[in-house]
């Protein structure tokens, strides 16, 4: 029931429409998506969508930052072994 | 996909897996408090690749599990309004109420149409002003903020073929009964992302502080699912008990204070019954006395209507983590998927189907 799912923001409503629509490219599969919580969004932008609403942004720093810290940690046990 | 294919990288899973594998953990209970949470560990497995110390406890966290049985039966019992096209998200069309399931009034003839979102039902309103569109409001903090902006957008644009049969809970107080009750020893908590998306962090924290136990806010993808535990265990090993974001590339401190602003303009709080759990005080929300014109609870007579719960199912043992979906003698037999008895076989995040659909018999 709580799935949400990333999407990329491709086209977005005035920012004084209401409700402010935009369209979300889900890997393809295009959907119309309510961004009404996010009132600066902007086209670009990653939202994780639930129920048709997007609920917040996806932070592409920390989700690199998290992937890089995983890797690191690789590295650390690796030079330890050696 | 960009931001779920890297965090379902076996590489990356790989190195988490050696790492909770290098901390020797003593026999520890972590509960992960979100259905879909279970429903990754489930489907990928993630049980087998831990440590044998590490028993992972599935939480209650499936809205469509814990709805209770009586607002089966109210929405099925509006739903035969012959003027009614009652509205529900998939997930709750096979729940079982006492008579039938919402799937098998529409069978025998009833307009329920399956909705994406409650946009989808106000657009039916307005396309058919002369029927009654029933929405059936359900969820955690997740789904709370999409349908309080429907309910305030039916309500300005004037709508009055609109109605709504609310049953919404909330996660903080169902994870303070189940740490006060002593039934079970948990040890750290994976709190539910998506929740913590639209409340933030704090209640966590305060939980933290109360019951002295880690938890960690976590993410769906199994990297999330097992750093979450890495993190949890390491706390519960040195005897640390703080709040730990593991999913900050969508939770932030404060959540989504837009949200929480709407959910508050449409919802109060109020005690609620959870199916299999009985009532928790302060666990539900409500529609507040400006939107009565929309419950349908006041506005349709729905006090007389019976209900009775199948006495076989342990549905609530398993929903407080207290047994597994195994220990029941109904699992997989007179209890499977495509015949349920209980609602955590029939929930595409519920624990007994997640058991039967990726665990060997």
């Amino acid at each position: 029931m709580c799935l949400a799912i990333p999407g990329k923001v491709q086209k977005l409503d005035e920012a004084n429409s209401s409700p402010r629509m935009a369209e979300v490219n889900f890997d393809g599969v295009v959907k119309q998506v309510c961004t009404d919580f996010i009132p600066d969004l902007k086209i670009g932008e990653y939202v994780m969508v639930h129920v048709g609403y997007a609920l917040n942004r996806v932070d592409e720093k920390e989700a690199l930052n998290q992937l890089k810290a995983i890797s690191e940690a690789e590295e650390i046990i690796r030079k330890n072994m050696k | 996909m960009k931001f779920l294919d890297e965090f379902r990288d076996a590489e990356k899973v790989k190195i988490l897996v050696d790492q909770i594998h290098s901390l020797d953990p003593p026999p520890i209970n972590i509960m992960e408090v979100c259905g879909s949470q279970t429903h990754t560990i489930l489907r990928y497995n993630l049980e087998e690749l831990l440590p044998k110390n590490i028993n992972l406890i599935h939480g209650p966290g499936c809205p469509v599990c814990v709805t209770p049985i009586e607002i089966i039966d109210k929405a099925i019992y509006l739903s035969q309004n012959e003027d009614v096209i009652f509205t529900s998200y998939g997930d709750m069309l096979r729940i079982p109420g006492s008579q039938s399931s919402l799937l098998e009034a529409k069978a025998s003839g009833t307009d329920i149409r399956i909705i994406y979102s409650p946009l989808d039902a106000i657009r039916l309103a307005q396309e058919n002003p002369h029927n009654k569109v029933i929405f059936l409001a359900i969820g955690f903090e997740t789904t709370a903020p999409a349908n309080s902006s429907a309910i305030i957008i039916a309500q300005q644009s004037l709508l009055n073929n609109f109605f709504v049969l609310c049953s919404h809970v909330l996660i903080p107080p169902a994870v303070e009964a189940l740490l006060s009750s002593e039934l079970i020893k948990l040890n750290g908590l994976l709190a539910p992302g998506h929740v913590c998306t639209v409340t933030g962090t704090s209640w966590c924290e305060d939980i933290s502080d109360k019951y002295k136990i880690p938890i960690s806010v976590t993410g769906f993808e199994p990297v999330d699912i097992l750093e979450g535990i890495l993190i949890t265990a390491k706390q519960i090993i040195s005897d640390e008990h703080h709040t730990s974001n593991q999913y900050k590339r969508v939770v932030t401190r404060n959540g989504n204070i837009t949200a929480q602003k709407i959910i508050n303009k449409v919802f109060g709080i109020c005690d609620r019954n959870w199916r299999g759990l009985g009532e928790i005080k302060n666990s539900g929300l409500k529609l507040r006395d400006e939107f009565s014109n929309l419950d349908a609870e006041k506005v349709f007579e729905l006090n007389s209507i019976k209900h009775h719960e199948d006495e076989r199912c342990i549905a609530g043992e398993i929903l407080q983590g207290l047994k597994k979906p195994f220990d029941c003698k109904i699992f997989g037999n007179e209890c499977t998927p495509t015949n349920p008895v209980g609602a955590p076989m029939v929930a595409s995040e519920g624990a007994c189907a997640a058991y039967y659909n990726y665990q060997a018999i």
